[in-house]
């Protein structure tokens, strides 16, 4: 009998673990799958992409650049610009020109507690962003803006005091009402530490989207869920829920095992190479998309080195390689090939300047030309029978950053130029090797940047990383060109938009033309969704496909 | 006994003391710190953003320091901040500790459990047939990897057979006690069958040394039955040098988890401390490693405290 009772206890204790398969989420719940965890869900702190993605559902920015890349307002009513009047040029008393922006708030805009979004968290956002103490590190900073005049609840003109062609372009308002006490702390850090987005992320009043974060579990998921304050359109899902699962092997097993709907391609999931094996094996079990984003994969070259010193030289090493057959092998041409770093969907990209030709007899002649001749072991040498070797380092572990460097080196050696690998995990790359560039030929890697955003960072003699500014620019190539400093101060200022791609133009001229780097793609974002979800379009750019998840729908 | 206790209590608050000075100076020798690839992926990051930031994380600062100012605070119970959770450590670290110890508490009484019975059975007849079978079962266990042990349980009950959910800690609004069981049963299995080897392998040679003794052929000649001889007065001298390796597997359990969490995306202690020193996150890093520090002198601890108890002539 108890034999019996004991099978029986056994057998339900079985069933119960193993014997009823997971219930299936109901199409009111999306469960996206990416593989890092939010560090934080302040909107204006440590601006990961994966914590921008995450809140993306939940808080939404003054304005955004939509689909088509165009400006857009997400909480005001209209964009103010110089040509409708939002925006107007004013003289400062120091002669220079200054910018005054009327932004007027949408007046059903709500906090997800009841409160109205109203010009006193402009206002608080704008002093605590324009506090060095507060940490913030968002993409628009506040401090742009010297002054703030509130014309009434729901509208206030800020006031730049440059012209900046990024005037009308403002990151998400804090909730004055819940996050004054968490700011009111006098230290450096101590917001950073205080702040109810961080402590208590799931507290009424936080959010304003379409979604307000009502699960937290650290290292593990996030869960989003229909704010009731919310006066848009009403959402097609219940709950969205941002599950982390690191490894992205698993991340592929969970979207076939339908534990997660789908694999993003905006935030950090599934790698192009393991969304394109996924489709071989499951054509027909998901849809799958590939956005070209700005994300801009490229190699810089070290000028110092008394190889690459010569502007034939670094033209021959790009003249060597062929890009587009590069990327239609290992990425069946998902990727566009660059011709600098400006993306073709960018408004000021220069359709004159192309990618170079794949043209092995010409960088065969550009060598010659320098005085280099193929050695009898295939690989170029000088007069003084230096062999032209040049050290090539990517981020060690990367597979297909390792696997297009093999392809690289073996065209080169084609063209009788050696390359070394080098490789460093990403932490020694980025921290000392490209900080204190002292890599000795090629590096190779990538970096994003903003719909319209300057080459100031990666191209002003300013922003050459050095001990001054405390290793800070990332201006890995040390370019310090008096003309491309100036073409980008002029471009940041420059309103007209014809007047503007004229400089752009300039800019991309002058840098392909240098060869100081190796444009390679622009990567694209590969999407994993369910064939069910409809409304979800990809930007391609810095503002993410959640800001529009209001859209998204299951059919 | 308190004297024993008191001495060892002494050495393992010196021991931590040496550990967390070994570990911040080596953290600290790894190269960049935690905003560098921040700047090489967004260069919208000025210089003034990244020194601001710098200020304000400490990182500024020389390394001795930052180690004196965290020892003097983790002394009057704060282990600070996480730069990398946004949030305070014993916030970050309560939780992952928890994950961590069901996974571990589960896996490793199932595998202490199996390997007990897999080795004195294979002992019992060295060479024979239950002997080759556990060997080879133990020398599987010991040479597969997790990783695709792992892969090969979410292929297989998730994906082929759709019997337990492929990751995570539970289902969103299914919070159930079955329902955290069904999510560990993968993670628990996966690495009680990585450690069932090494286990059964201990016990068994450790066992069939134990059986040749003279005492065993005393206690078969006093006209014991098989089953006494063996659990009785086998079992608990073969148990020393097994206590010993199971002792330290206990420590390291709490570190070392790293591939099963990631794979089964259970926020558990082993990824915790290898995301923090991956990122620099030097207050968590510290802390994590010294939890399993405590750990692992800890359960030496209670090894040495079992050692008196298997055997009475061990004086402490």
């Amino acid at each position: 009998m108890n034999i019996r009772i004991a099978a029986a206890s056994l057998a339900l204790i079985a069933g119960g673990l193993l014997g009823v398969p997971q219930a299936a989420l109901a199409k009111d719940d999306l469960v996206i799958g990416v593989a890092q965890f939010p560090p934080s869900l302040n909107p204006n702190i440590d601006p990961t992409v994966i914590k921008s993605y995450t809140l993306d559902f939940a808080i939404r920015p003054m304005t955004a650049f939509d689909k088509d890349w165009k400006l857009t307002c997400l909480l005001c009513t209209t964009l103010p610009t110089i040509e409708n009047g939002g925006a107007k040029f004013e003289d400062l008393p120091d002669g220079k020109k200054g910018i005054a922006v009327t932004f007027t708030l949408r007046p059903d805009l709500k906090w997800n507690d009841g409160t109205p979004v109203t010009t006193k968290d402009l206002v608080f956002t704008w002093k605590l962003g324009a506090d060095p103490k507060s940490g913030f590190s968002n993409n628009n900073p506040w401090d742009r803006a010297k002054k703030i005049d509130v014309v009434d609840d729901h509208t206030a003109t800020l006031h730049l005091d440059h012209v900046d062609v990024a005037y009308n372009q403002w990151d998400q308002l804090l909730p004055a009402h819940i996050e004054a006490k968490a700011a009111e702390g006098a230290a450096a850090g101590d917001y950073l530490k205080a702040t109810v987005y961080n402590r208590a992320p799931t507290t009424p009043g936080l959010y304003n989207g379409p979604f307000m974060v009502t699960g937290y579990e650290s290292g593990s998921r996030v869960v989003l869920e229909q704010n009731p304050y919310w006066a848009g359109p009403k959402p097609g899902f219940k709950r969205i829920i941002i599950k982390t699962i690191e490894n992205t092997a698993a991340l592929s097993a969970n979207l076939l095992s339908g534990d997660i709907d789908m694999a993003p391609g905006d935030a950090p999931a599934l790698t192009i190479d393991q969304v394109i094996a996924l489709r071989s094996q499951q054509p027909d079990k998901f849809a799958y998309l590939f956005k070209p984003s700005l994300t801009y994969e490229h190699i810089d070259l070290k000028i110092e080195n008394p190889i690459l010193s010569d502007v034939r030289v670094r033209r021959a090493l790009i003249a060597a390689i062929d890009r587009e057959t590069l990327v239609k092998r290992l990425f069946e041409g998902m990727q566009p090939v660059a011709a600098t770093w400006v993306n073709p969907l960018n408004a000021f990209y220069a359709p004159d300047v192309t990618v170079a030709k794949f043209d092995p007899a010409h960088a065969k002649a550009l060598l010659a030309e320098v005085g280099w001749k193929p050695g009898s072991d295939g690989i170029c040498r000088n007069g003084a029978g230096e062999k032209l070797s040049l050290e090539f380092a990517t981020t060690a572990g990367n597979k297909l950053r390792e696997l297009q460097e093999q392809v690289l080196q073996s065209q080169w050696k084609t063209a009788c130029i050696e390359t070394v690998i080098k490789n460093e995990p990403a932490r020694t790359l980025f921290g000392e090797t490209t900080k204190k560039r002292t890599y000795t030929g090629l590096v190779m890697y990538a970096w994003s940047s903003a719909v319209t955003e300057s080459p100031r960072k990666t191209l002003h003699s300013t922003q050459i990383p050095n001990a001054a500014n405390n290793y800070g620019g990332a201006n890995y190539i040390g370019l310090a060109d008096p003309q491309m400093d100036a073409w980008i101060a002029t471009a940041e200022s420059e309103l007209d938009p014809a007047k503007a791609r004229v400089i752009w133009a300039d800019m991309q001229k002058s840098y392909a033309d240098q060869a100081r780097v190796i444009p390679l793609f622009f990567r694209a974002e590969p999407y994993v969704l369910p064939k069910w979800l409809k409304g979800l379009t990809p930007t391609g750019h810095g503002d993410y496909s959640p800001l529009w998840a209001e859209n998204w729908r299951s059919e | 006994m308190t004297a024993f206790i008191l001495s060892r209590t002494w050495q393992a608050a010196l021991v931590l003391l040496v550990m967390s000075f070994v570990i911040y100076s080596l953290i600290g020798l790894m190269p960049g710190d935690p905003l560098d690839i921040m700047i090489a992926s967004n260069p919208g990051a000025t210089p003034e953003v990244v020194a601001r930031l710098r200020a304000i994380y400490g990182l500024d600062q020389p390394i001795l320091y930052r180690y004196a100012h965290w020892l003097l605070a983790a002394m009057q119970g704060d282990l600070g901040f996480s730069r990398t959770h946004s949030q305070p450590v014993l916030v970050v670290l309560i939780p992952a500790l928890w994950t961590t110890c069901k996974l571990m508490l589960l896996s490793f009484v199932v595998s202490v459990a199996l390997s007990m019975v897999l080795g004195i059975w294979a002992a019992l007849k060295p060479g024979g047939v239950v002997d080759g079978v556990v060997s080879l079962f133990a020398f599987a266990g010991i040479s597969v990897p997790v990783f695709w042990l792992a892969l090969m349980m979410i292929l297989l009950f998730a994906v082929k057979l759709h019997l337990l959910p492929a990751s995570g800690l539970s289902d969103v609004g299914n919070e159930s006690f079955g329902d955290y069981a069904r999510h560990l049963v993968m993670p628990v299995v996966t690495l009680a069958l990585s450690s069932i080897g090494g286990f059964t392998r201990f016990v068994r040679a450790s066992m069939i040394e134990t059986l040749r003794m003279d005492h065993i052929r005393t206690a078969r000649a006093k006209g014991n039955a098989e089953g006494r001889v063996v659990l009785i007065h086998g079992l608990r001298n073969a148990m020393i040098p097994v206590v010993t390796v199971i002792a330290l597997s206990f420590g390291s359990l709490f570190s070392g988890a790293l591939v099963t969490e990631t794979m089964f995306a259970q926020p558990g202690m082993g990824k915790m401390i290898f995301d923090s020193i991956l990122s620099n996150d030097f207050n968590l890093a510290l802390s994590g490693l010294l939890f399993a520090t405590i750990v692992t002198l800890f359960s030496n601890l209670l090894a040495d405290l079992a050692y008196g108890w298997l055997d009475p002539r061990i004086k402490l």
